[in-house]
């Protein structure tokens, strides 16, 4: 079978994305559709006159993924329906970038209104494409060009938004977290998603080489690191009921994967040591919060 | 058979032949936000929907840059897709227009021309269409409803054209049209099909011959895309008349891309888009009942702009007026002025043309007002630099 995305693009040696893509892909049929935000991942496989897509893609905008999905789930169904053709499965990809903020709103309206597709977002954590500017889903503590790191500044002050939260929040049917250090578990999710009857999300952690400052062959054992700190967990929630799919009894230290990532490293200053702590809390209690939300929403509801 | 003769005529606002159209028209998507005054469009087709009589999917998107991003991706699939809106709306899809022309799809469009915030206000004028008139899209003013219930026809069949591939956008003004009930002939579910027939345009996003669709280009390759959608621009024109021909055959009825009162004869003539052109050539007549010589030339086909017509319809006057129903603020003249002015150049014409400004915010523009702006084309003084504001209080 041809390869859904063709080797030859010009995504960097070690992006983490073009993994999350093919592995999407490779669990996915070979009919299925694509809708793609304007990012690293879109403006690096469709250099014209090339395209490095074995499949149906379509790209127009930043913000509006999730609606172009929407038209195309749309006009399938709507051709089906005379006996014109037959619906196939669309897939949307996005950053964090164009799904955290300016993609939010397409995400939420596509979401509510039950359109069947499964949303990937691809998050890189910044807004990788145009130069690492932060993002909603950059990490508290995480330096980039728009959070710097200085005298005054320990990077990004605000959280990175619960994202899992707000799709789960519109009660799809299946939303989960990925990683591609975790393939078997990813592709295992991304089927599970196109076997439901309406919208569905993946998020997936996708290491940047450029802008979390690593080497570009470690990307893969990044991915894994995330996991393997609670930085990431790794869950899905199937009609409101929460589980961990790759369960991390025994986290390795905070600060491995901070001292990994020059993004971080500061953060290893005593001038930053009690926004180092916090962040530790933070990672350790968003862990907690997701085992806690397994257990609760396992239970049935009695009334 | 004569249509005319069959059909009954029936009762409909301006929105509900938009509406009434979409139905008949086998369109497979509409995805639409509502905007006042283009609402009853979008609940007329729910109503449809809901009565099983539109077929297609109606998509409630969440806002108008998502209308035409869905618009796009149903496009894409082969499908015939619609979407309605005005105003602010239009204002917000702006981006995803110059996208939809980019990607040649052919995307129809009713709107309701409602004037641009700040200052917010509902009622009609040009500013809304005017703000996208370079977006690449085909631009139809309608002056009545049974025109707006005929072009939203028309312009299907001028899209999809493989000739065009352009989508198409009508205009009507908000409340003045829109909410206005007049007499419509429809023409038949059964006779509409058949002209407007299926989709047979490419269905891009195709399993079977997998293609990638908004790749990043570069200098070397833009330019030649743009120039592809100017030629496409072009020939839309010469299938417009192709199109308003097999629908007479149909109907009975033809607007052209102009329409041309006393213009033969006249000294001076008045140049106008959308519902004033009514208005205005009503006055013309009252003026020429009483001796005077005016003529009026209604501009229907606004993209692209009929150059060859506009100047052999001019071409014997000795002044001009062209109204305006928006202002392009900083710029010598109106946006329809503008033109105007432009293809009287390039024929080597040097015919004064005053270019008035009129009925912003929905101010009104009556009969009256219409004489005082053939009385005005005979004051040399008002031909200034500058548009003359017509009808601002002091």
């Amino acid at each position: 079978m041809d390869e859904p995305l063709a080797p030859g693009h010009r995504l960097c040696a070690g992006c983490g994305a073009s993994v999350a893509v093919r592995q999407v892909l490779l669990a996915a049929p070979e009919d299925t559709i694509v809708a793609n935000a304007t990012g690293c991942v879109e403006v690096s496989t469709t250099v014209y006159p090339q395209s490095a897509w074995n499949r149906p893609w379509v790209h127009s905008a930043f913000e509006n993924t999730a609606a172009v999905a929407s038209g195309i789930e749309a006009g399938f169904k709507a051709l089906a329906n005379r006996g014109e053709g037959k619906e196939h499965p669309v897939i949307a990809f996005g950053g964090d970038g164009g799904t955290y903020d300016i993609g939010m709103q397409a995400l939420s309206g596509a979401l509510e209104r039950g359109h069947r597709f499964l949303y990937v977002c691809y998050d890189n954590e910044a807004y990788m494409n145009t130069g690492i500017q932060r993002s909603g889903g950059t990490p508290k503590g995480a330096w980039t060009t728009t959070s710097q790191v200085g005298k005054a500044g320990y990077g990004k002050t605000q959280v990175k938004k619960d994202l899992m939260g707000i799709v789960v929040a519109h009660r799809v049917p299946y939303a989960a977290t990925a990683s591609i250090s975790h393939w078997k578990d990813l592709m295992t999710k991304v089927r599970k998603a196109l076997a439901q009857d309406g919208p569905t999300f993946l998020h997936v952690l996708a290491p940047c080489t450029r802008g979390w400052r690593f080497e570009m062959s470690k990307t893969i054992r990044m991915a894994k690191l995330a996991v393997d700190t609670r930085f990431f967990p790794l869950y899905e929630v199937e009609n409101g009921v929460y589980r961990i799919t790759v369960p991390v009894t025994s986290p390795k230290p905070a600060e491995e994967y901070i001292k990994a990532q020059g993004r971080y490293t500061h953060l290893l200053l005593p001038q930053w040591a009690s926004e180092l702590d916090t962040l530790k809390k933070e990672v350790d209690g968003n862990y907690r919060r997701i085992e806690r939300l397994s257990q609760f929403t396992a239970q049935p509801i009695v009334s | 058979m004569n249509v005319l003769e069959k059909s009954k005529p029936v009762p409909m606002l301006g929105d509900e032949a938009v509406a009434e159209a979409v139905k008949e028209c086998d369109v497979d998507v509409v995805a639409a936000y509502p905007i006042t005054p283009q609402t009853i469009i979008v609940e007329e087709l729910a109503e449809f929907v809901a009565n099983g009589e539109f077929k297609g999917q109606f998509i409630p998107v969440e806002s108008e840059h998502s209308a035409m991003s869905a618009c796009l991706g149903a496009s894409l699939t082969g499908a015939r897709v619609f979407t309605a809106t005005s105003s602010q709306g239009l204002a917000l899809m702006h981006e995803m227009l110059y996208n939809v022309s980019g990607l040649r799809l052919p995307v129809v469009m009713a709107v309701a021309n409602r004037a641009l915030s700040a200052p917010l206000v509902l009622n009609a004028d040009h500013s809304d269409m005017m703000g996208s008139r370079d977006s690449g899209w085909i631009q139809l003013y309608a002056e009545n409803v049974e025109e707006i219930y005929d072009r939203t026809i028309q312009m299907f069949r001028l899209s999809e054209d493989a000739r065009v591939m352009l989508p198409s956008a009508l205009n009507f003004e908000g409340f003045i049209l829109s909410h206005d009930m007049e007499a419509v002939r429809p023409l038949g579910g059964e006779r509409i099909r058949k002209f407007v027939g299926r989709p047979k345009f490419e269905r891009r996003l195709d399993p079977d011959r997998p293609s990638t669709f908004g790749a990043i280009s570069s200098p070397d390759t833009y330019y030649e895309f743009k120039m592809q959608q100017a030629e496409a621009m072009k020939s839309a024109l010469g299938v417009f008349k192709e199109v308003e021909k097999e629908f007479h055959a149909l109907s009975g009825r033809k607007y052209g891309t102009v329409d041309a009162y006393n213009t033969d004869q006249a000294d001076t003539i008045v140049v106008v888009n959308g519902c004033s052109a009514g208005t205005i050539r009503a006055a013309a007549r009252v003026l020429n009942r009483a001796g005077d010589n005016v003529g009026v030339l209604a501009i229907k086909m606004y993209r692209p702009f009929p150059t060859n017509e506009v100047v052999d319809h001019l071409r014997d006057a000795e002044s001009i007026v062209v109204m305006d129903r928006s202002v392009s603020l900083g710029a010598p003249s109106g946006p329809l002025a503008e033109d105007v002015k432009s293809a009287l150049a390039c024929a080597g014409l040097e015919t004064p043309v005053m270019s008035l400004v009129y009925g912003i915010g929905g101010r009104d523009f009556s009969l009256e007002d219409g004489k005082k702006v053939f009385a005005l084309a005979k004051d040399k003084g008002s031909y200034g630099a500058m548009p003359l504001m017509y009808g601002v209080k002091n």
